[in-house]
């Protein structure tokens, strides 16, 4: 409503007409707004703003999107920072996993082990995800996005479409662990306390010191700004993992696995690879070299792959070496949608690589 | 940065003072100088030749001595600079107010440069007028000043497990305490008219994280403010110019900067910053969530492990702030042998609700080992907790709303450590 607008734009003819009706509106105005400062929100500027959405499902645009799209839309746009199954890269948040961690010694909280709301996945990430490009995801999108961090955690399986007809049947695991705060129940009488002020204790000594554990600034750590709690175990671990390392790779050439390890860097949008290696979009890959395909427990391999097992398939050198080079061709329906390795010395380099993740 | 950080290096500052000391008075007391100090004997240059005009400096700045004196970030705690957090440096701050330039900053989606001409604040949802405010608007509306401080739920969040960082300015530096000038957030709901149904609010900033956080309505209607300078002038970049909330004694990350919109609702939103973030996991693998009200907290500011005793045995000063998201600080006590015997610390400086305020213990201090602690009560009657007795009720996961006792190591040669005693 612009009435300061409508006053300046006043013909001396229409005033006395204009005035009366001003004055009505001002008085009811002045009742209930006291400074009579701003103006009326048009419904288009607020629907522009307004796209907070609440567990009771307030706020959800229609729309719809299904895990598969959302895998697609998530390796184009989130996998370079949340790794391929939100599993999280570098010091970047981890979205999945974490679950049974929340009392353990290093909680690991995602989506699937903490978060009470599947309405706050879709509110977070239409409103500030990616990352450098916020609101720039289309609804069906941010659907189809939240479709895959509910699979990429178990909750959903790879058949599941989010709509917002279904949008409130989803149960989050952990909904019920959440309550109010309590502090002023439990903590406040228990430290409303008479201090002590003399002779309080008997000895003193220094149980922990910063320097041991010495995180200056230039320190690598592992941790976001939250959760850097746990960094004083992230800051021990290098040293054992690179222990193990020398040991496994001893009869491999350390050139040649340095370079595949550079290549793998293509893979690991879908693969893992090492100790903690975990089906993803592709399967773990240790002991691949020189073992019978599609035969890692747990993944859920196509068709084609199945059969090739079946038919006594082996990833011998060669074999694998023809199948990074053209999957597809390799392997017609293969669900490996990469498009081959180009550089043919980069094959040798995975391989070794490769090796390089053998028990023994 | 390395040194300084572990303690053993004085600050330059600190340096020049302690190089001062050692030409003046090398003996204890007020003895005469061997030597006569040529800071009195020999001419400088600022005696004899004329300094800049006063055109040269439309913008003052500190001096070029105290370059050192900065906020800080530790690298390793976050994936990129911009979502992520710095340190404001307590150990070379003194009185109650922080200086615009060194309060610390934590942004989710980087510095946003907004235009005021360009910038609106809605409010909408359960309303009976869905109001649309420029800046120039909000200045017609009646303006208040307070003191408030602003702490971040994670401060000495890196602490829970341990002593981890060397220094005050980490583990106790997301913090800042400003005068704030705004508009009362009740005086905004009002000209739009809040529905009876209206129980809590979501403010949201205009950056790229576009931050939100639920209020509830008896919070917004009692002490918020709208507020767009600090410290007398334009509010800066980094604290939301041009307009941010203040939700006095409540953790920083709800005084949403760059403020654009208020929604009024009946029920929260459980967004993520209070669900996924600032929500405290305890031992049993629950969490408390809205935990809203910072606990009454202080920290020795000096000396401590980036500013050292260099001044060797004798009159010293000890010297801290202490806060509470509840009331004002009535009393700190300051024990320098670690818990066994406390001394009530003298306050000086305003004291005013949710505002930071300022204590001193001076000693003569024989030059054996000190182990250093302060301890805040609150208006409440609220006795600051020591760190093992929260872990008691919390366990080790919280992350959020540490505030427990701080303990410094001073050694014989002044140097201090951050360390846990029993
Ligand atoms: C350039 C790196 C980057 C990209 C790309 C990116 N994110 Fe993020 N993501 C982040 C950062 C950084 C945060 C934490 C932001 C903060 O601190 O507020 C985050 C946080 C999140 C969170 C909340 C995590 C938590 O535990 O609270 C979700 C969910 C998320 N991102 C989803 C996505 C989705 C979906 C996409 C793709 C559309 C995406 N992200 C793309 C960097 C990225
Ligand atoms: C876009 C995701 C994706 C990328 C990128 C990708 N893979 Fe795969 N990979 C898969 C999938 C899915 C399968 C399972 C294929 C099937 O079942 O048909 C697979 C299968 C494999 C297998 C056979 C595993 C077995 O158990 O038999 C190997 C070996 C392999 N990939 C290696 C690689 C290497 C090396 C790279 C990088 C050069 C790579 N992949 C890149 C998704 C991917």
């Amino acid at each position: 409503m612009s009435k300061f607008l409508k006053k300046s734009t006043l013909t001396v003819g229409g005033i006395a007409a204009m005035l009366v009706v001003a004055f009505v509106q001002e008085t009811a105005a002045d009742q209930s707004a006291p400074y009579n400062l701003g103006r009326e929100a048009l419904p288009e500027e607020v629907a522009a703003w307004d796209i907070d959405v609440r567990p009771d499902g307030k706020g959800l645009p229609v729309g719809s999107g299904d895990v598969f799209t959302g895998e697609e839309v998530w390796i184009e746009k989130c996998a370079s920072c949340h790794g391929d199954f939100a599993e999280g890269s570098g010091r970047w948040p981890v979205l999945a996993g974490g679950i049974g961690t929340l009392a353990s010694e290093n909680p690991v909280k995602t989506i699937g082990s903490y978060w009470p709301y599947l309405s706050t996945v879709y509110d977070y990430v239409n409103r500030a995800m990616p990352f450098g490009n916020a609101q720039s995801l289309t609804d069906d999108e941010v659907y189809a996005l939240t479709a895959y961090l509910l699979y990429s955690n178990d909750i959903v399986d790879d058949e599941f479409t989010l709509s917002n007809d279904n949008f409130l049947e989803v149960e989050m695991p952990n909904t019920d662990n959440f309550y109010p705060d309590d502090r002023v129940e439990v903590e406040m009488p228990l430290f409303s306390v008479e201090a002590c002020m003399s002779d309080c204790k008997t000895d003193v000594a220094i149980t922990m010191r910063a320097a041991v554990v010495d995180v200056t600034p230039e320190t690598d750590g592992d941790a976001e700004v939250e959760e850097a709690a746990a960094d004083v175990e992230a800051t021990e671990e290098p040293a054992a993992v690179a222990e193990v390392a020398v040991v496994e790779v001893a009869a491999l050439d350390m050139e040649l696995v340095a370079a595949g390890e550079g290549a793998f860097r293509q893979c690991k949008s879908c693969h893992q690879v090492g100790d903690k290696a975990r089906n993803r979009t592709g399967p773990m890959l240790n002991n691949i070299v020189g073992n019978p395909a599609g035969s890692v427990e747990g993944f859920r391999y196509s068709g084609p792959m199945e059969e090739a097992a079946a038919g006594g398939l082996v990833w011998t050198e060669e074999e694998l070496g023809a199948f990074l080079t053209d999957p597809r061709g390799y392997m017609q329906g293969t669900k490996m949608t990469f498009r081959g390795v180009r550089k043919p010395e980069d094959i040798a380099g995975l391989i070794e690589y490769l090796k390089s993740f053998e028990a023994d | 940065m390395t040194e300084q950080f572990k303690g053993v290096k004085p600050s330059r500052r600190a340096f020049l003072r302690g190089a001062a000391a050692v030409g003046g008075a090398t003996a204890i007391g007020t003895s005469a100088a061997a030597e006569a100090d040529p800071a009195i004997t020999q001419m400088k240059p600022w005696n004899q030749f004329l300094g800049e005009g006063v055109d040269a400096r439309p913008y003052g700045m500190p001096s070029k001595f105290e370059a050192h004196v900065r906020r800080q970030d530790v690298p390793w705690l976050t994936a990129d600079p911009i979502s992520s957090v710095n340190f404001t440096p307590l150990h070379e701050m003194d009185g109650i107010i922080t200086p615009n330039g060194l309060c610390f900053e934590r942004h989710h989606g980087g510095i946003a440069e907004v235009d005021p001409a360009e910038h609106r604040i809605m409010i909408n949802g359960l309303v009976d007028r869905e109001l649309v405010f420029t800046m120039e608007d909000l200045m017609r509306f009646p303006r208040e000043n307070h003191v408030y401080f602003l702490e971040c739920a994670a401060n000495s969040g890196m602490e829970w497990r341990g002593a981890q960082l060397n220094g005050c300015q980490y583990t106790h530096g997301m913090i800042h305490n400003v005068m704030y000038t705004g508009v009362p957030l009740r005086l905004l709901l009002e000209e739009a008219g809040v529905k009876t149904e209206g129980k809590w609010i979501l403010p949201e900033g205009a950056d790229a994280s576009g931050m939100t956080r639920s209020i509830p309505m008896e919070k917004a209607l009692d002490d918020c403010l709208v507020a767009f300078k600090m410290n007398g002038e334009a509010l800066r970049p980094e604290q939301g110019y041009p307009v941010r909330l203040v939700v006095p004694g409540w953790e920083g990350n709800m005084w949403i900067k760059w403020l654009r919109r208020i929604e009024v609702g009946d029920q929260p939103w459980h967004h993520r910053e209070e669900t996924s973030k600032y929500t405290d996991l305890l031992g049993d693998g629950r969490a408390r969530r809205f935990t809203w009200e910072m606990d009454a907290k202080s920290v020795i500011t000096n000396p401590s492990p980036q500013a050292p005793i260099t001044h060797g045995k004798g009159q010293t000063v000890i010297t801290g702030v202490a806060w509470s998201g509840r009331g004002t600080i009535p009393r700190v006590d300051v024990t320098i042998d670690g818990g066994v015997n406390w001394h009530q610390a003298r306050m000086s400086g305003p004291s005013m609700d949710k505002s930071m305020h300022r204590f001193y213990y001076e000693f003569d201090w024989d030059g054996s080992d000190l182990l250093l602690q302060s301890r805040a009560h609150d208006s409440t009657g609220y006795v600051q907790p020591t760190k093992d007795q929260l872990r008691a009720v919390r366990g080790l996961n919280s992350i959020y709303h540490n505030n427990g006792i701080q303990t410094w190591f001073v050694n014989s040669d002044g140097v201090a450590e951050n360390v846990e005693i029993s």
